[in-house]
């Protein structure tokens, strides 16, 4: 726990449930009938409802981007280093909103929800999601919210595909995006590290395809593969070199299948935590929104078409040791947006972590984006909140 | 704002597009944008720029210029902007082929090494010049492609390019008469507009 909360953070933060009954018509031709989305949200929004800021979070990450839900909390949310008073995305001047994505095993209605048809666990007869159809449930929520247009779209990674989809698919609700350590779409070298994490999941014993809750068991080993598997590409060949080199745990070859390396011992602790509390539906579906993200697909593969009727301005950003969304990638959203005279600026960020580098202390980084939102803050009004006593 | 900019601005008409190679902070393209309802992208490569240019909402991307501008498309600008950045570039000659590619007209700074003063400083000292514009040693300086207003002419006749317009200036930007006549000898900043032919 934090021996006192610091005057940066957002504090205390109670996540909240927004109930859908409306049906939700799915991009894999399913509908679901009804769906909860978790979400939390820091700051006030302001009478005109002009400064609020829609965070979307990546792979694994949740609707508990900053604070902390108790005192007793090890580690506050997820992206804290950039969220709270102060800090580059300032919740004095902004109504931050962060919701889970559908699908998840956070809260909002995924895999391990109830199937109202069947009483059961949705397991692995959840549907598929995409991209487009986050965006298409976060839009209700904005809906629910009162918040007509957002000052702001922002998300790294699988977040920053929701920010560039959300300009798509809404273009007048977004009035800036930020696409960070993002891709128009997966290579084929990201698609086959997805798919060798689902295999390792899909071929556990413990999978029962899908249904693992009514044996009550999880695949572990499968998910604890997948993390490895996925940890190892999030990290810069540097980063790895620096954190473990080819140390080993006990100074000599052991001549066996045991931990030897520190690197081993370090993926596979990282697996067997991310096992403990992450759902293998989740994490399958989670890789297959990423695979299936493409939103030049509807434009005949043409992304320059995709982005031609966009309103937003774009903050893109890229990490020169991320291979695994590299900067060609963001590069490619870049001069698509180039080539349509769409407002946008794009920062090469030299951070030696890897993709990993979106989620972490890096002063240039940190600078820009601090920039670029309190131009955002000048342009929609959002002035600092009055201090002292009311 | 820079004086030079004011001269440069007076060239760009209003609602145009434009695109300026080594951006700096982004003043001159706040400057036209503010004035003249200019829309443009500056390239940087400077961090500190960049930041800079976000602050003041000016489109920035980070981006080598001797890399060449094969993300822009022909003639995509009405006017490509590169003030005090040629003497720097590895292939100057190639960037202003880009210029005149993605843009209508190209506007292109630099400083005349053909000056008086570092003429005199050779000639005397028998050392490279160093000066208060080019306060840089020979070994760490970023100016590696020096010019003077006649090799630059020799350049865009070569090239075929047509000069719209020339200034010649001081380091002050002031156009004095008398470097009018001999640019080579007494201007100290040379500021083009071309065209392709």
């Amino acid at each position: 726990m934090p021996e006192v909360i610091p005057a940066d953070s957002v504090g205390i933060v109670v996540p909240q449930t927004a109930h859908f009954d409306e049906p939700l018509a799915l991009e894999c031709n399913r509908t679901l009938a009804g769906y909860d989305l978790v979400y939390e949200t820091y700051g006030t929004l302001n009478a005109d409802a002009s400064n609020a800021v829609l965070i979307c979070h990546a792979l694994s990450g949740s609707h508990h981007a900053a604070g902390y839900h108790s005192a007793a909390d090890k580690k506050p949310g997820w992206w804290d280093l950039c969220i709270g008073p102060g800090k580059p995305i300032d919740t004095d001047r902004f109504f931050v909103v962060c919701p889970n994505n559908l699908g998840s095993c956070y809260g909002s209605t995924g895999p391990t929800s109830l199937n109202p048809d069947t009483g059961r666990p949705w397991g692995a007869d959840f549907p598929l999601m995409t991209v487009k159809d986050w965006v298409k449930s976060q839009a209700r929520l904005a809906d629910r919210l009162g918040i007509r247009r957002w000052a702001a779209v922002v998300g790294g990674s699988l977040g920053g595909m929701q920010a560039l989809q959300w300009s798509i698919d809404f273009p007048d609700r977004v009035r800036h995006a930020l696409v960070i350590a993002s891709a128009p779409k997966l290579s084929a070298q990201n698609i086959g590290f997805n798919e060798v994490a689902r295999q390792a999941i899909l071929n556990d014993p413990g999978f029962h395809n899908g249904h693992y809750y009514a044996h009550d068991t999880v695949p572990k080993q499968g998910l604890i593969l997948a993390r490895m598997v996925g940890h190892i590409t999030y990290l810069s060949d540097e980063a790895m070199k620096q954190k473990f080199g080819r140390d080993l745990q006990s100074g000599k070859f052991q001549f066996g299948f045991d931990v030897e390396f520190q690197v081993e011992s370090y993926l596979r602790h990282q697996g067997e935590q991310f096992s403990k509390f992450f759902d293998a539906n989740t994490y399958l579906l989670m890789t297959k929104a990423l695979d299936y993200f493409d939103p030049a697909r509807d434009f005949g593969n043409d992304l320059v078409k995709a982005l031609a009727h966009v309103q937003a301005s774009y903050f893109v950003a890229s990490f020169t040791t991320d291979w695994r969304f590299s900067p060609e990638r963001s590069r490619e959203i870049v001069n698509a947006l180039l080539k349509n005279r769409k407002n946008v600026s794009y920062a090469e960020i030299d951070a030696p972590q890897g993709h990993d580098s979106f989620l972490l202390d890096n002063e240039r980084y940190l600078a820009l984006f601090r920039a670029y939102m309190g131009r955002i803050a000048g342009e929609t009004g959002a002035a600092p909140a009055a201090t002292g006593a009311a | 704002m820079r004086a030079e900019h004011e001269l440069i601005a007076q060239w760009i008409a209003p609602g145009t597009r434009v695109l300026d190679l080594g951006c700096g902070h982004g003043d001159l393209l706040a400057h036209l944008r503010d004035t003249r309802n200019v829309f443009g992208y500056g390239i940087e490569i400077g961090a500190d720029q960049i930041r800079s240019c976000v602050e003041k909402g000016v489109n920035v991307i980070e981006q080598d210029i001797d890399g060449g501008l094969r993300n822009f498309d022909d003639g995509s600008f009405d006017t490509v902007v590169m003030t005090q950045a040629l003497q720097a570039l590895h292939r100057p000659n190639l960037v202003i082929g880009e210029m005149l590619r993605v843009g209508r007209e190209a506007i292109v700074t630099f400083p005349n090494f053909a000056h008086w003063r570092p003429r005199l400083h050779i000639a005397l000292k028998g050392r490279m010049p160093v000066s208060k514009s080019l306060p840089h040693q020979w070994y760490d300086t970023p100016n590696i492609h020096l010019c003077t207003f006649r090799d630059f002419e020799v350049l865009c006749r070569d090239n075929g390019w047509r000069v719209l317009e020339r200034l010649v200036a001081d380091s002050n930007h002031v156009q004095g008469t008398l470097m009018q006549t001999l640019p080579n000898l007494l201007g100290e900043i040379a500021i083009y507009r071309l065209s392709r032919k």
